[in-house]
This record gives C-alpha cells, sequence and structure tokens, in this order.
C-alpha cells in the first residue's frame, strides 16, 4: 500500500524529528548513567526472583487493563457511533469525561466510596451488611486503572468506526452476512491499526501510573522504583527497575508496530466519506442504554459524587471551601504550553514516518513511545540532573517544566496525529502536486489541513494529561507555581481530602470543555475535508 | 472554532515562554533563601511567615516529599538551587550529610538540643521530636487490651488486624533501631511474623491512621502526632495512641531536623533560619500550634498537654545521627522479607 518513490531524503524533516526524539531520549540516558554506576550491592538489591515476580505482576496487570478497556472502549464507541442507542450524544460526552480524573483522585474516590467501612458500605451497614469483597490488590488496580484509561479506547475507536469505509460494510452486507459478522469481519480488521494506537496509550499508561497502584497496593514496576527512590536505598538500583521497565515498554510497542503493519488503512472511492446509516438495536436498544449508562454512573458520577460528598462535608464542619484559582490558571497555561510544544515536536515525526517510510524514519517513531513508560519521578530526576548541571536559569523555570511534559506525553500526541495521516488518501497529495503545488505547499495546504483534527486531539490529549501530571510537577515547577495537582497533593498527603475535594472538582471543571472538544462529532471526523 | 483553539494555544505557549522569562529573572534581586522542605506546606507555611516578619529574608519554599527534597539534592549536586533542607527524618539528612552535601553547624546551635537529636558529624541538628506508638481504635478497643510492647503484635489475635506504613523513612528508622537493639535474626523474625498475621501495607501514616479510625484494622505502627493533624480535619476519629513501655523498640522518639546545604552562598541568612526554627517562639509552634503536637527539642519549651513528658518514654537510647549509616542494612532488610515491593 505504500508508494515507494525515490524521493530526496528531507534533511530538515529528518533534523527536526531525530531532535525531538532525542530530547525525548534525555531521561534514558540518565538511566542507563545511573544503571551503570550500580555496584554489586545494587544489584543484589534488585534480585532476580522479585524482580521476575515484579515483572509477572505487571504484565498481569497491563493485560488486565488493556483488554478490558479495548472490549469495554470498542462497545461503547460502536454503541455510541454506529448504533440507535438512546441520548448517544450526550452518553458520548459523559463516557469521554473521565479521562479528567488523575488516576489518584480516581483510586482515592474508588477505596471511599467502594472500599472496606467506605460510603457503600456505611449505606449497607443496616442491612447487615458488614464486610464488602476486598477492593485492595489486583482489582482495585484494575479497576482504577480502566477507569481512566477506558476513554482513551473509547475516543480513538469512535474516530476510527466514524472514518471506516462504509462502501466496504454495505458490499459485505448485500452478499448477505448478518450485522454481528459484518462488524467482526469487515468493521473490526479497518479499526484494527487505531485500536492497536489506543492499546498502546493504555499500555503505556498502566506501565507508569503509581497513584492508583499505590493506593491499591498492588505491586508494580513503577511501584518499585518509586519505593527505591523513597527509601533512598539506592537511585543506581531503582534506575535499573527503571530500564528493566523500558525494555518492556519496547516489547508493547513492538507488538503493536506488528499489529499496526497489517490492517487497511485508508478510503476506497471518494463515496467512502458518506455516514454510516446507524443500525437499529431493536430490543436491545434500552438494555444497551442501561450498560452505558451504568458505565457513566460508576466511572463519572461516582467519583463527582463521592468528591461533592467530601467537599460538602469539609464545609459542614470546617471553614467554606476555597476554590484554587490561581492554580488553575497556573496549570492551564503549563498545560497549554506542553500541548503547543508536544504538536510541533510530533509532526516532524509523524510527517517523516508517513511520507517517506523506511526502516529508520518507522524506527524513529516508533521509539518515541517507549520512553513513555519511564516513571515520572525518574523523568523528573534524570531533568534535576541535568537541569542542575547544564539548564543554567532554565532550570527550575516553566519552560524545562513544559520540556518534562512534553517528554512524558508526547506519545499521545504522535498516535493520534499518526492515525491521523494514516487516513489522508495520498492520492489527494498527488493530484496536488500533479496540478503544480510544490511539495511543501501541498503539506501546508492540503495533508496537514486533512490531519488537522488528529493533531488538535493530539494537541487535547496532552493538555488533559498535564493537568494531572504530579511527580516531575513537583520537583521540577518554579517555586511558588501551584497546579491543580499539586494543590490536591498538598492536601491528600495530610489526609484532608475535604479540602483536596474542591480543587479536584475545579481540574475536573477547567479539563471539562477540552473532553467536549475531543467528543464532539467534528473534531474527530478524522480525514474529511470541511 | 479549530483556528481559535489554534490560536489560543499559541497564544498560551507565548504565555509559558514569557512567564518563564519571568521566573528567571525575578531570582536574582533580593537575598533571598531556599528552602527545600520535606514538612507539609499546611503545617509549616504559617511558621515561615513570621520567619520573614521577624528578619525581612524573603524565603522560596519547594515543598515535596522528604526522599524527594532529598533525592532532589543529591541528584543537583554542587548545583544545588537550596540553601537549606527542612527534613521530615534524620535519616534522610544523614545520607545527604553522607554525600557530603551538608555544611557543618557551629556548636552553639548544636548545643541547643539534646545530643541524640543532632548529627554527630555536626551536619544536621533535630528540630522536634516525634515518639512511635500504636494507634488503636478505641470502638473496638480499649487502652488495656491494646499491647504493651510490639513484641506482642505476632500473636494470632492481631492476625489481619495490624497496618503500617513499610516505605515510610520513620517506620524504616524504627526498624533500623530495631535491628541496632534486637539483632538482625530477631528484627527478621519479627518482621516475617507479622507478615505472616497479614499485616496490612499503606502508603503512609497519615493513611494508616484513618486506616484504623475506619475500623478497617485495629492498630497502626505509626508517629504520635498524625492523630492529631488528622483531628482538625475529623475531631470525632475513634483514634488513640498507646505509647509503648520501657526499652521496647517501639518507643523511638525519632526527629525531623535542618541542614544547611554546602553550595549555598547565604551562609548567614541560612544559619538565621536554623536558629529560628530553634527558638522558643518555632519550638512552641511546632508543639502547641494549631494541629500540632510534636515534641520540643530546646529546653524550656513545654509539649502540648495530655502528651507523657519526652524524658518518660523510655525507648531505645540511639543517636539518630547514625541512621544515616544504619538505614541502609534496615532498609535491604525490608526487601529482602518483602516489605517493599
Amino acid at each position: 500500500m505504500r508508494r515507494k518513490r525515490g524521493r530526496r531524503p528531507p534533511l530538515l524533516l529528518w533534523a527536526l524529528a531525530s531532535a525531538a526524539v532525542g530530547a525525548a531520549l534525555l531521561p534514558l540516558g540518565y538511566l542507563v548513567l545511573r544503571g551503570l554506576g550500580a555496584d554489586d550491592e545494587a544489584r543484589a538489591a534488585v534480585g532476580v526472583r522479585p524482580t521476575a515476580e515484579l515483572v509477572l505482576d505487571t504484565v498481569f496487570l497491563v493485560t488486565g487493563v488493556v483488554a478490558l478497556t479495548l472490549v469495554l472502549g470498542t462497545v461503547l464507541a460502536w454503541l455510541v457511533v454506529r448504533s440507535d442507542l438512546p441520548m448517544r450524544r450526550l452518553l458520548g460526552v459523559a463516557l469521554t469525561l473521565p479521562l479528567v480524573i488523575p488516576s489518584y483522585v480516581g483510586a482515592l474516590v474508588l477505596l471511599g466510596a467502594l472500599g472496606p467501612k467506605g460510603l457503600l458500605q456505611q449505606a449497607l451497614e443496616p442491612l447487615g451488611v458488614d464486610r464488602l469483597p476486598d477492593l485492595y490488590g489486583y482489582e482495585g488496580a484494575l479497576l482504577a486503572l480502566t477507569l481512566s484509561t477506558y476513554p482513551y479506547v473509547f475516543l480513538i475507536a469512535a474516530s476510527a468506526l466514524r472514518s471506516v469505509d462504509v462502501s466496504t460494510e454495505e458490499a459485505a452486507r448485500s452478499l448477505g452476512r448478518g450485522p454481528l459478522r459484518v462488524f467482526l469481519t469487515v468493521t473490526l480488521p479497518a479499526v484494527r491499526p487505531a485500536l492497536g494506537a489506543a492499546g498502546l496509550l493504555v499500555a503505556l499508561y498502566v506501565l507508569a501510573d503509581f497513584g492508583a497502584v499505590s493506593l491499591m497496593q498492588y505491586p508494580t514496576l513503577t511501584r518499585a522504583v518509586y519505593l527505591q527512590y523513597e527509601s533512598l536505598l539506592d537511585r543506581n538500583a531503582a534506575a535499573i527497575l527503571a530500564l528493566i521497565l523500558v525494555a518492556l515498554a519496547a516489547v508493547v510497542v513492538w507488538l503493536e508496530g506488528r499489529i499496526r503493519n497489517r490492517g487497511v488503512r485508508y478510503r476506497s472511492s471518494p463515496g467512502a466519506g458518506r455516514r454510516a446509516s446507524r443500525i437499529p438495536l431493536g430490543r436491545w436498544r434500552w438494555a444497551a442504554f442501561t450498560g452505558c449508562a451504568t458505565v457513566a454512573l460508576l466511572f463519572l458520577a461516582l467519583p463527582l459524587g463521592v468528591l461533592g460528598w467530601w467537599a460538602a462535608e469539609g464545609t459542614a464542619t470546617g471553614p467554606p471551601f476555597r476554590l484554587a484559582w490561581s492554580a488553575a490558571i497556573d496549570s492551564t497555561v503549563a498545560s497549554a504550553a506542553a500541548a503547543g510544544c508536544a504538536v510541533v515536536a510530533v509532526v516532524p515525526i509523524a510527517l517523516l514516518a508517513w511520507r517517506h517510510p523506511s526502516r529508520p524514519s518507522r524506527l524513529l517513531e516508533r521509539i518515541a513511545y517507549v520512553p513513555n513508560a519511564v516513571p515520572g519521578i525518574a523523568v523528573a530526576l534524570s531533568l534535576v540532573f541535568f537541569g542542575a548541571r547544564y539548564g543554567g536559569f532554565l532550570y527550575q523555570s516553566l519552560s524545562l517544566l513544559v520540556f518534562a511534559y512534553v517528554v512524558r506525553f508526547l506519545p499521545q500526541a504522535l498516535a493520534t496525529t499518526r492515525s491521523a495521516l494514516d487516513l489522508v488518501d495520498p492520492r489527494l497529495e498527488d493530484a496536488s502536486r500533479s496540478l503544480g503545488r510544490s511539495s511543501r505547499r501541498t503539506l501546508l495546504r492540503v495533508v496537514l489541513p486533512l490531519a488537522r483534527p488528529g493533531v488538535l486531539a493530539g494537541a487535547a490529549l496532552v493538555f488533559l494529561s498535564t493537568m494531572k501530571e504530579l511527580p516531575a510537577t513537583l520537583l521540577l515547577r518554579p517555586i511558588g507555581f501551584d497546579t491543580l495537582a499539586t494543590e490536591i497533593w498538598t492536601d491528600t498527603s495530610i489526609g484532608a481530602y475535604a479540602d483536596a475535594a474542591p480543587s479536584a472538582l475545579l481540574l475536573i471543571l477547567v479539563s471539562a470543555p477540552f473532553v467536549y472538544a475531543l467528543s464532539a462529532r467534528r473534531a474527530w471526523e478524522l480525514g474529511i475535508p470541511d | 472554532m479549530k483556528k481559535l483553539i489554534m490560536l489560543l494555544l499559541v497564544a498560551l505557549a507565548a504565555l509559558g515562554a514569557a512567564a518563564a522569562a519571568q521566573t528567571a529573572t525575578s531570582r536574582s534581586e533580593a537575598t533571598t533563601l531556599t528552602i527545600y522542605s520535606g514538612r507539609e506546606e499546611r503545617l509549616v507555611k504559617p511558621l515561615f511567615e513570621q520567619f520573614t516578619k521577624q528578619t525581612g529574608i524573603e524565603l522560596q519554599v519547594r515543598y515535596g516529599s522528604s526522599s524527594e527534597m532529598a533525592a532532589t539534592i543529591l541528584e543537583e549536586g554542587r548545583n544545588s538551587r537550596a540553601d537549606v533542607f527542612f527534613s521530615q527524618e534524620a535519616g534522610l539528612l544523614g545520607f545527604v550529610a553522607r554525600e557530603g552535601l551538608l555544611k557543618v553547624l557551629p556548636a552553639s546551635t548544636l548545643a541547643r538540643v539534646p545530643a541524640r537529636f543532632r548529627a554527630p558529624g555536626k551536619r544536621w541538628v533535630g528540630t522536634s521530636g516525634r515518639a512511635r506508638v500504636i494507634a488503636y481504635n478505641t470502638s473496638e478497643l480499649t487502652r488495656a487490651q491494646v499491647p504493651k510492647t510490639i513484641w506482642e503484635l505476632t500473636k494470632p489475635q492481631w492476625k489481619g488486624k495490624i497496618g503500617l506504613p513499610p516505605t515510610n523513612a520513620s517506620f524504616q528508622a524504627f526498624v533500623a533501631v530495631m535491628r541496632i537493639t534486637s539483632g538482625e535474626d530477631r528484627t527478621r523474625d519479627w518482621l516475617l511474623g507479622l507478615k505472616a498475621n497479614d499485616v496490612r501495607f499503606y502508603g503512609n501514616n497519615t493513611q494508616v491512621v484513618q486506616a484504623v479510625g475506619r475500623g478497617e484494622v485495629q492498630l497502626g505502627l505509626v508517629n504520635h502526632y498524625y492523630l492529631h493533624n488528622i483531628r482538625v480535619q475529623t475531631p470525632t476519629i475513634p483514634v488513640e495512641n498507646a505509647f509503648l513501655g520501657k526499652g521496647d523498640p517501639g518507643a523511638l522518639v525519632n526527629c525531623a531536623g535542618v541542614g544547611i546545604v554546602s553550595s549555598t552562598k547565604n551562609s548567614a541568612a541560612a544559619q538565621r533560619f536554623v536558629d529560628f526554627l530553634l527558638s522558643p517562639f518555632a519550638q512552641r509552634f511546632i508543639a502547641r500550634g494549631p494541629g500540632a503536637a510534636e515534641y520540643p527539642l530546646v529546653r524550656g519549651v513545654r509539649p502540648r498537654p495530655g502528651l507523657p513528658p519526652l524524658g518518660e518514654i523510655k525507648g531505645p537510647e540511639i543517636n539518630l545521627g547514625r541512621l544515616g549509616r544504619d538505614l541502609p542494612p534496615a532498609i535491604r532488610l525490608l526487601n529482602e522479607v518483602g516489605y517493599t515491593r
């Protein structure tokens, strides 16, 4: 499907892409440096057997969350996009909104609601229920991480389902296949690359998550890395564990690459941009609605309800709650800057891999994903290390903090930009060239506008992730620069949940418009010209 | 709409750059002191404001967990931006001091606190004491039912009823001291015994006390003053502290402390800050301020009413300065018995 043409290797594009990937690899450089500094004692502290167990536990959790989110996200997306589900627009937004709930807040809220002696159990106490199934451990971590990651799958699957070639489906149906078989044999293979990209984002998220697994007391590699730093036993041992994590991420990226290289890419004919007709669910309509509503209730209404409850409780016993508007502004400024910078960094990488496919360019693109699995604290300390030595006045300035955000969340912008480019029909580019436009003008006037929805979606994802980011913010922020995430941390670290609740609600409020923009139909009709 | 978003993004990016330039220039102006504080903002901020009021020295405070702040100073090395490291834990100060990143303090400063609460190498000084206690749920247990010694905790009657924060620095310091006073084998047996007793692990002291309050567990191994912090939010929490008996490793008194970072260019101001923390005003604030209940370490300041006097807690008499050296083997032991994973 890909064109092989003897084009001049675009030096500028190569330089920009390499610079971006190189910057993203900076934390890895630090980890290798520290890992090499490890003595026998540090290596003994890591230990083969316990580490193997950690790897297994981590893989177990990643597999569970990816499988659960893929099924949940795809089914929900299909229902919202392709069926005659009641209130689907509202549900579309409600099902996307959990994206703004940080996993540490999600886990805290789940524990507060469903945990031992939580709100649910208190409510059930008069009925004689004095113990609920234990939420701590694998189940709790699975639930909390599914809550905060399934919207990635939902969003990406929804956009892919919208842009699937309808004519192929119609052909399959006219040849006598039932709806389920059409979905399994035609639709699903067509959206497989998009699902692969979504699964990759989820897997990397789970690999690097600390907040949820630590609250749920589930052992993973990232938790071990944090605990090594926490007890300051050995930074070198922590680095070795982090490098194992990076290797695990490389395996995930490689797996996803194999899925991506199969599958159908772009549309067959100009008519393919037509909207698909909605499939009537018949008597399943309200059952499906109940299912979707349950997910929205559990993952959106419940967290909001618990936070609201805490805030109200705090107001009842203490001073009226305080909204941290200045922190909200700091958060927004930093997140917007990170989103803008991430897009600028990502476009050359994606363009290079799309327009000049070759082994090195594709490798460069794949490598850019790997550092995403480095735990936030290791990214932060690596930038402390480099920043304090060579950063001069940039160290502990907003610029370096934004840089850290870009390093951490680059893959989110890359995945969406790349998926959007994949759907751009190369014949449009050829047409533009044959009509006499230069290659650069074609890029600016034809290709990028077509990919714009994906690029904007990437910016929005980076924005949302940055709003929630904590470890790098704590160590690298300019002094006095308080974000909503640091406000929440400040309160929860002394157990003042009532004080933290308003900040968490504010975080959700400020992020919500961006989520709405993400879930709005037009933004996700990838590749369809206005 | 999309153009608007694009414009907004560009504008905000520019704003970010401008703000960055701003912070870069404002740094070099007046004589300000940079504190890396492992102590929580909500607890110490009023104290810091008082320092500025008294001395006119502006404070720039970076808040984080004590271990994160220590790790930051270690990674910054000779280029540290910190003038002062204010830590929750003596052990972390010991770590930083061992890397040669803390300055020697004058004898007059050190002499203000008892010898066991200051570094033998003179590079940090304790600012407040905290006793290890067993926090217990008062609706489930009476004071008499609470074990008098931590050795009893491995008995089957406490199965599934104990919570502790295994990665918390003060718990680790307690294990380090236990390892010195009772030996490695006995300590290992005790840790394994607790594990066999289905002990529950939490992220920090606050979470343990709250779990005790909810009745998720009945006993928690924590520092005494977290209960008083939590009571500010939840005055009715059904938890009390049980102080442990004479000579018990569980009766350790640990301390928070402060040190001056070697690369500072503001030694004089940093010294004034350290002395301020040892002043009667600051000591009273730490001991009896709102939600505070730590032990003052300077003579003449009394602890919060209701607490047993520091002299009555007869825990192991260990110089906390040893922790910088004795913590690593203790943490290795904790790793070995599976407490830190």
